[in-house]
């Protein structure tokens, strides 16, 4: 079965950002981009699906700047077999995102979609929910177990008490969590072979789909900043401070 | 203006983030009416009726709405939702997984884990593991929210008299099924409601060590937490992570126990009142946010702290 992969360029994980002084956004000038990491869970899942020979074909996807051909390149190095950039320079809303999915899902009719739980700058969480009601598929997100068996997928979830199991008709989508897998490291040689593989580049009037938004970002403040307190020298003198001082126990 | 708050519950009880996203409910103002979607909920929608400020209760009790199956709830929510200025659920596993999907269902954008209400169209949340607070504007018919629970003081869970109704609408979808579930059992409070959490990391060293913090936090009345590296080492179950892609906490006291405090675990305990950190590595970054510090080894420190609580 084909396999859709969504991935999104994001700065990267280490990256501790700055408010712009304007408070129009954050700083990404000169920042370390990467691929969003629950993206890089979604692509190994994929990857191992096809070491199993339960996918035949990856197809990966990301909605982005150019440069996201960057990530789509890593994407093909670790194994998916080729990529669509939809490129639009503006910072589109999930809603949007999921739009523009829906339309690669209708042309690429795969029976497996899987993207990353949350992205790790917006922290929306929606997409893959968002891509399952436009395209009346079942959902398993933040999943921490995927397996495939006939005409099903069984998605264990990692939800609030625990771990809850799920069977979904396919085609469904599934948005990984942590502890799905460790993703590999693509190799030197597969570097190089990603190089040849196709990547289509789309844009969003050519899938027909309209990126307007409801939402409109009015500021971006850096949060109230929390100073270092005092280190105390002994368990007694915490416990004093504690009762005393924080008044908290 | 009318709310549609969906309420947070196990069918037999209602969630205390139902009581938080009340409050946002309230900030924002109007008729508040709460959805008790569920099976054998006629308990919880009696405690849902309750809670101070709400007018109505819808309740739809199917057996298709018995375990969330977003595929079921969310026809159910969009359907509802229309008649509605904004739709609100808390910011749980649950409420991330269905809201988003009525959003989409209703044609509208979805903002989520607001902390602040600034006015009824515009809302406060943070981005980028909370290092920032975006302020925005929602100019869509339904305006549907996922609210962060420690953004809002809980409402009194008592002093209501709301109506309740029931609803007919919604059943099952035929596209998912319920397998099972394995849910953490403990007699300590829920992490996100209690008020005082102490958590561990690496520093643990195994999940055996964790019994340190769990006698602790038995004589505190406190939830155990865990940082990403402990749950990802095995040490302790998933449900017990704080930090950016875990549970968000702000308790009045919280104790990190060998946790080094990397900006995703920071983003998920940072709004605590007072924060305890015992590290034996001076210099760990968690130093940076602690109210009080303690420099020493936590497998001395955390025996003598609980003697001496």
């Amino acid at each position: 079965m084909k396999v859709l992969v969504a991935v999104k360029r994001v700065v990267d994980y280490n990256v501790k950002v700055r408010v712009k002084p304007d408070n129009s956004g954050v700083d990404l000038a000169n920042v370390k981009m990467s691929m969003n990491p629950f993206c890089e869970i979604a692509v190994e899942e994929a990857v191992r699906l096809k070491e199993k020979g339960v996918a035949s074909e990856i197809v990966v996807v990301s909605i982005g700047p150019t440069q996201a051909q960057e990530q789509l390149r890593t994407a093909l190095a670790l194994g998916a077999d080729r990529a669509i950039l939809v490129e639009s320079a503006d910072e589109l809303n999930s809603l949007a995102v999921a739009k523009l999915l829906k339309a690669v899902v209708d042309k690429e009719q795969p029976q497996l979609v899987i993207l990353g739980k949350q992205a790790i700058d917006s922290d929306n969480n929606q997409t893959g929910q968002m891509l399952a009601a436009l395209t009346g598929y079942a959902q398993g997100t933040f999943a921490s177990k995927v397996e495939v068996s006939g005409d099903k997928v069984n998605v264990t979830r990692e939800i609030d008490g625990g771990l809850q199991t799920v069977a979904l008709n396919l085609p469904a989508i599934v948005t990984t969590d942590l502890r799905l897998n460790e993703p590999r490291y693509a190799s030197l040689p597969n570097i190089m072979k990603a190089k040849k593989k196709p990547l289509e580049t789309l844009t969003p009037d050519a899938l027909g789909v309209s990126t307007a938004s409801t939402v409109k970002t009015l500021k971006v403040e850096a949060p109230a900043a929390r100073g270092a307190g005092i280190k105390v020298k002994s368990v007694a003198e915490l416990v004093e401070k504690l009762k005393t001082e924080a008044k908290v126990i | 203006m009318s709310i549609l708050v969906i309420a947070e519950h196990t069918n037999s009880e209602l969630a205390p983030a139902t009581l938080n996203t009340v409050a946002a409910a309230q900030a924002i103002g109007g008729d508040i009416h709460v959805l008790v979607a569920g099976q054998n909920v006629s308990a919880t929608a009696e405690a849902a009726a309750k809670i101070a400020g709400v007018a109505k209760v819808l309740v739809a009790d199917n057996a298709a709405f018995a375990h969330q199956l977003p595929e079921n709830v969310a026809p159910l929510v969009a359907e509802l939702g229309k008649a509605y200025s904004h739709v609100l659920a808390a910011a749980t596993s649950n409420g991330k997984n269905i809201l988003p999907r009525v959003a989409a269902q209703l044609d509208v954008d979805q903002i989520s884990e607001i902390v602040a209400v600034e006015s009824p169209d515009t809302f406060k949340r943070p981005i980028y593991a909370g290092n920032a607070i975006a302020t925005v504007q929602s100019s869509a018919a339904v305006k549907v929210i996922t609210v962060r629970a420690t953004g809002f003081d809980a409402v009194a869970a008592e002093g209501g008299s709301a109506a309740i109704e029931n609803v007919s609408a919604g059943g099952d979808a035929g596209k998912s099924a319920f397998v099972g579930e394995e849910l953490a059992k403990s007699d300590r409070p829920e992490l996100t409601a209690a008020k005082i959490v102490v958590s561990g990391g690496r520093g643990m060293q195994n999940g055996d060590n964790f019994k340190h913090l769990y006698t602790l936090a038995d004589k505190l009345g406190a939830a155990v937490g865990a940082s990403r590296a402990a749950v990802d080492a095995g040490f302790v179950p998933n449900d017990m992570q704080v930090g950016q892609t875990g549970k968000i906490v702000a308790p009045q006291l919280y104790i990190a126990v060998g946790i080094s405090g990397a900006i995703q675990h920071l983003a998920g305990m940072k709004d605590s009142k007072v924060i305890v950190a015992i590290n034996k590595d001076e210099e760990a970054p968690i130093f940076q946010v602690a109210d009080y510090g303690l420099v020493a080894d936590l497998f001395e420190a955390v025996p003598e702290l609980e003697k001496l609580v």
